[in-house]
């Protein structure tokens, strides 16, 4: 299933640093023996939070994951090939500040912008699968990420491969203006042609999954899952506060709030992720062959 | 006469003011003062051309949420016979901050949807502020799938700060309203063309605005986030939405010149709520120009150069 085109890059490779999106949720810190956990307190070591796919032992929190971390615990060993790694950032209105945090990110992630995709396979079964980066200036969507998004749409429609998109991002770039609002409707088109086309589209939405990320194709999959506790929601929670001037129930805009209302179809362990996601392709698998590991 | 005014509007008003006194009190005492009146009238008229040619982006952000500009209801009753009003998302309720029905645009009927501000504080208090809700953009989507079945055009005003953010808002999927809207609209067959005639404010605008055409009167904004909230983040301080104005390139010139939008309604001199009814003609010629153009192509092609349109839009490489 996999095109000579594809390019095949080292993705698991470790960043060597992060930008401190929230300090306390931050485990990854290089060279760190000993992490305390933002919810409960516990003192974790390092190794052995990693182990438990970065969740607390005791409360279960679960600390964000980089895309990379993210896909190498999704994926079947050696099945990721990275595709679209080559399109630049720009910066289309000359927005103050941007070209360096742009640098800063890129040095901090070693990714070019805040989206990781490519085709893998999970316990077997092929996908077209991307990941955000989190800690890429907050995760956010300007053009490179929503046009690497539609390249993989179209790619899934194109190979009759299944789509699958964790998404962990503050919103739209505010950097890119416009152009991000419009990668909104550009994924959101995407995800249309992909409906049209009878293709899977399994989305999960992990912490912190806002803003214009929400109020686009994150919510648009056949399957909507979810990680426990993850923020999940349209405005900012402080904004929303501010707005309303009262205090918002304390589970507001978590993924178990989200499943409350309806809004997305279930809640998974982080432990219990890979198999999930593997029922759902194989409840999927008409004209599907399965890899070999 | 306008009621509120900005601080670059004064001068002009004030010498308008004095021009109509002149006027009444020539009138009254019989005195002609014809050759007076018509030096301060070109004085006036210059004045009007050096202020309104030259506004800066947090000018016109003004002048786009200024009170007084008339709303989607105020088009709707200037550009559309046989207006009939229709309501509710059938779901959950009728947002009153989206306008909907069904009108005639010289002789054809099309579907209106519009967010609306009001003009007045029990007005902006009844139309929440032209926030919408979750049940506003259903009402929308409704509308325009109702449109497609008899093949009438859809027109979208879009004039709102953002999408309402409250508990109730997050309970109803805002999110999930917007994307589905946003998902739809790439595929409806038949022409929409959307108007953004004062504050095109982030999802919440971007969710009446997928369509074959994306029009801005001179003065509207469109932008990503308020400037305030831009400035917040980027110097801590909400103050600087002047400079945020600038940096987010969100008048209609600047996003017309980055192929963002597809064209721009010319304004009164003095803008949009110093003439209604001069706007609403210039608005009437470029829909009419639209939508003759749009109506000519068959619903299937007119989806895939929508697609292909914002395919586009990013993907510099």
């Amino acid at each position: 299933m996999v095109g000579s085109d594809y390019m095949f890059k080292d993705l698991f490779r470790k960043p060597q640093r992060y930008i401190t999106v929230r300090s306390d949720a931050m485990p990854q810190e290089k060279g760190t023996l000993w992490i305390k956990c933002p919810e409960c307190g516990e003192i974790l070591y390092a190794r052995e939070l990693e182990k438990n796919l970065n969740v607390c032992r005791k409360c279960s929190h679960h600390f964000r994951l980089s895309a990379p971390e993210r896909l190498a615990i999704t994926l079947d060993e050696d099945s990721f090939l990275e595709l679209d790694a080559d399109l630049d950032t720009v910066d289309p209105l000359s927005f103050p500040e941007y070209k360096d945090k742009l640098a800063r990110a890129q040095e901090a992630t070693g990714l070019q912008d805040a989206i990781l995709t490519g085709a893998g396979a999970i316990l077997g079964w092929p996908v077209l699968v991307g990941a955000f980066e989190p800690h890429f200036i907050m995760g956010s969507m300007g053009s490179v990420v929503g046009e690497k998004i539609t390249r993989l749409a179209e790619r899934a429609i194109e190979k009759k491969l299944p789509l699958l998109l964790f998404s962990a991002s503050g919103g739209a770039r505010m950097q890119e203006g416009v152009f991000s609002l419009m990668q909104m409707a550009k994924t959101c088109a995407a995800i249309a042609r992909l409906n049209e086309a009878g293709i899977l589209y399994i989305s999960v939405l992990t912490d912190p999954t806002t803003g214009g990320v929400t109020a686009s194709f994150a919510t648009l999959g056949d399957i909507i899952i979810a990680e426990p506790g993850a923020l999940i929601g349209f405005a900012g929670r402080r904004v929303t506060e501010q707005t309303l001037k009262e205090k918002l129930p304390p589970d507001f805009q978590t993924a178990e709030f989200c499943l409350k209302h309806g809004l997305i179809d279930l809640v998974a362990p982080r432990q219990d992720m890979k198999p999930t996601l593997a029922r759902i392709l194989s409840l999927h698998s008409d004209n599907i062959e399965r890899v070999d590991n | 006469m306008a009621k509120m005014l900005l601080d670059f509007e004064k001068p002009v008003v004030e010498l308008e003011n004095r021009i109509a006194e002149i006027k009444n009190y020539t009138g009254e005492k019989g005195i002609d003062l014809g050759v007076e009146i018509e030096i301060l009238e070109k004085r006036a008229l210059d004045l009007k051309k050096e202020i309104y040619q030259n506004l800066t982006p947090w000018q016109r952000t003004q002048l786009a949420r200024h009170v007084e500009r008339p709303n989607a209801l105020d088009y709707i009753r200037m550009l559309f016979t046989d207006w009939l009003a229709l309501s509710g998302d059938r779901f959950f309720g009728d947002d009153p901050a989206i306008v909907g029905g069904i009108g005639k645009f010289e002789g054809i009927p099309v579907t209106v949807i519009g967010q609306v501000k009001g003009h007045n504080t029990k007005e902006n208090l009844a139309r929440n502020f032209g926030m919408t809700h979750p049940e506003g953009f259903r009402k929308c989507l409704r509308l325009v799938q109702q449109a497609a079945k008899f093949h009438r055009p859809v027109i979208s005003f879009i004039d709102t700060p953002g999408a309402y953010s409250g508990i109730d808002a997050e309970e109803g999927g805002q999110a999930w309203a917007i994307a589905s809207n946003l998902r739809a609209f790439a595929q409806v067959k038949t022409p929409v063309i959307s108007v953004i005639n004062g504050e095109g404010g982030s999802g919440g605008a971007m969710a009446l605005g997928v369509g074959d055409a994306l029009l801005m009167l001179e003065n509207a904004i469109f932008s990503v986030i308020s400037p305030e909230g831009c400035a917040a983040i980027l110097w801590k301080d909400a103050s600087k939405a002047p400079e945020a104005a600038e940096a987010m390139k969100m008048t209609a010139s600047e996003l017309l010149r980055l192929g963002l939008i597809d064209g721009i309604v010319p304004e009164p001199l003095g803008g949009a709520h110093r003439d209604p009814q001069g706007s609403a003609g210039a608005l009437r010629q470029e829909l009419r120009q639209v939508l003759q153009a749009l109506q000519q192509v068959d619903p299937e092609t007119l989806v895939e150069l929508r697609w292909k349109r914002l395919r586009s839009i990013g993907s510099s490489k």
